[in-house]
């Protein structure tokens, strides 16, 4: 299956990535290449076979569910482009 | 002072232990050598005050007896690695001015054990990448040229700042991070030693995420056994990683220079790819000799399902980071573009912040991951990866102890030469380190030879799951019978 330029814009969307007209034609190159590379795997029979979930054999470990960490917001928005008042802030959202 | 840098690590560590010199002298010397070395742009942020710092610390400690196993010793740390009140960026413009509240779980168990950080290291964006191209900082310059040219070779990637800096002697060892090969790929073009331990053995807390179930931090080192006290210091659990493994970290410098006998190494025909250069067939020969010389039993094997593991690496890995970096939205920390609401800020930003190779990722993780081709793909890939887990766990049953391959079908290249390519030419470089990442297992790339036009080649070891110590043992013999291969010219200095 081949990439189209109708596709990128949809997958740059999604991936919330602008991207300009003038990039749409190489970039669906580039996708194209690298898909039809991977397309390889479909000359596997994988009936049967179960996907590997975890390399190694270990059960997710459980804790106590209890507060173990935070109460600092200054080290929080530290590195937001941002904050105001305690707070994150964002362009706004709702009309 | 020159001579100081040149120690090994575990010279350093006896000379500091002897009172030879202090930490304070062995880091103004490293200090010294990466000032020196600023051409080859190897480290990203060079941090001398806290270095010295931590050096005078450690030169009290050594004074008072009370000393870790790296005391005083100066390290370089890749820029994946969250470092506490010091820039981390993954070498990505969208972190530019990242700085940590925290410290990564690895980092700091080489600081819990004495260790002195000398500063950042170059990487390639986010660690996608074969030959720290794609880095928001410029490509890093190998301390390595071809025989009688000047033209600039490429140290690997991702880490190339690890490895060049170990290999230029700007560090006595330093930190990487492989998901494909991204450690023992830039080992074996600088002539280092690097080790890729197995999942869950060091912890990811802290390390800027790329694919999560096939990341791991490991050491770059000038010798095998200051690869492995390395590891000793970086490796253990950590409740703060729900993957990291509680099992005791084993004392790995005991494994150098243990016997090999009756060790049985399995040599995989599929590994013998087509347009494979005669210089590496010929340096996995004599690495499989050089093994049954000191005692291991040589078995042919076959890993069938070889073939298939690039490929699956390029729809789990991209899969995984295009979920993994969908946290850069411009809202919590790194760069923020405006835009006129919240969608076209986030578009904006990401558009601004990513470089070409960490989008074409980004997207393509983005369209395996979209309705209707989940199954197709990402589910495909991971069936794919049960069995080349199956082939490995095969032949370890049938008593193989370890796999010998080589570290990369060919030597480093310049510059420059593979970036026009098509982006799968330069994924081929990962095509024999992907398996160990996409398996979970441990893989060390240890020096075994020079290219015909004086470019070093590597040797990779695989391993059981968490048997590090066999392969720390067998890479020993390899540099035994091969020798060390340090860069003499130190062209670069100014």
């Amino acid at each position: 299956m081949s990439v189209d330029q109708a596709t990128v814009r949809r997958v740059a969307h999604l991936a919330r990535i602008a991207v300009r007209e003038d990039e749409l034609d190489h970039l669906s190159h580039e996708l194209n290449a690298i898909l039809e590379f991977v397309e390889q795997l479909a000359d596997l029979d994988v009936s049967g076979v179960d996907p590997l979930t975890s390399v190694v054999p270990v059960d997710l470990p459980m804790r106590e569910d209890v507060v173990t960490d935070g109460h600092y917001p200054d080290k929080v928005l530290a590195n937001a482009p941002e904050a105001e008042g305690g707070f994150f802030t964002v362009p706004k959202v709702v009309e | 002072m020159t001579k100081l840098t040149q120690l090994t690590l575990t010279q350093a560590r006896e000379g500091l232990a002897m009172g030879e010199f202090t930490s304070v002298e062995l880091t103004e010397a490293y200090l010294k050598a990466m000032e020196e070395a600023r051409a080859l742009n190897a480290y990203v942020l060079e941090t001398p005050d806290i270095a010295l710092d931590m050096a005078k610390e450690s030169d009290r400690r050594i004074a008072s007896g009370d000393t870790g196993h790296l005391e005083g010793i100066p390290l370089g740390i890749k820029d994946m690695f969250a470092t506490e009140g010091v820039r981390t960026t993954a070498c990505s413009k969208i972190l530019e001015n990242f700085v940590p509240e925290y410290e990564s779980s690895v980092t700091a168990n080489l600081w819990r054990d004495g260790a002195v950080m000398l500063g950042k290291l170059n990487n390639d964006e986010f660690a996608m990448g074969s030959s720290n191209e794609t880095s928001a900082f410029g490509p890093v310059v190998s301390p390595w040229r071809r025989d009688g040219d000047t033209t600039p070779i490429v140290p690997g990637g991702s880490s190339g700042g690890s490895a060049a800096a170990v290999a230029a002697f700007l560090c006595a060892g330093a930190t990487g991070t492989d998901t494909g090969g991204s450690i023992r790929q830039p080992a074996a073009f600088t002539g280092t030693v690097g080790i890729k331990p197995t999942y869950g053995r060091c912890s990811r807390w802290g390390i800027v995420a790329f694919a999560s179930s096939l990341d791991q931090a490991g050491p770059f080192a000038r010798t095998v056994n200051d690869a492995a006290l390395l590891l000793r210091s970086m490796a253990g659990y950590d409740p703060k990683d729900s993957t990291s493994v509680n099992r005791p970290v084993p004392d790995y410098e005991e494994a150098v220079g243990a016997s090999i006998k009756g060790k049985k190494i399995g040599i995989p025909r599929e590994y013998r790819v087509e347009g494979m250069a005669d210089e590496i067939d010929t340096l996995w020969s004599d690495g499989a000799a050089w093994l049954k010389d000191a005692g291991a039993e040589i078995v042919d094997i076959s890993l069938p399902h070889t073939h298939y593991a690039l490929p699956a690496y390029y729809i789990v890995a991209p899969a995984e980071a295009s979920s993994n970096l969908a946290r850069y939205d411009g809202v919590r920390y790194g760069l923020r573009v405006p835009g006129r609401d919240v969608v076209e800020m986030y578009e904006n930003t990401r558009a601004a912040g990513f470089g070409p190779e960490v989008r074409r990722r980004i997207m393509i993780g983005t369209y395996v991951l979209s309705a209707g081709y989940y199954d197709a793909y990402y589910l495909r890939a991971q069936k794919v990866r049960s069995l080349i887990k199956s082939d490995f766990d095969y032949v370890f049953s049938q008593g193989v102890d370890a796999v010998l391959t080589p570290a990369t079908p060919s030597p480093a290249f310049g510059i420059g030469e593979k970036v026009k390519a098509d982006p799968v030419e330069m994924y081929l470089n990962d095509v024999f380190t992907v398996t160990v990442n996409m398996a979970g297992l441990p893989g060390i790339s240890v020096p075994a030879g020079l290219s015909a036009d004086g470019l070093p080649l590597g040797l990779q070891l695989i391993g059981r799951p968490f048997e590090e110590e066999t392969l720390f043992s067998l890479a020993e013999v390899i540099e035994e019978a091969a020798g060390r291969f340090p860069v003499e010219k130190l062209w670069w200095r100014r």
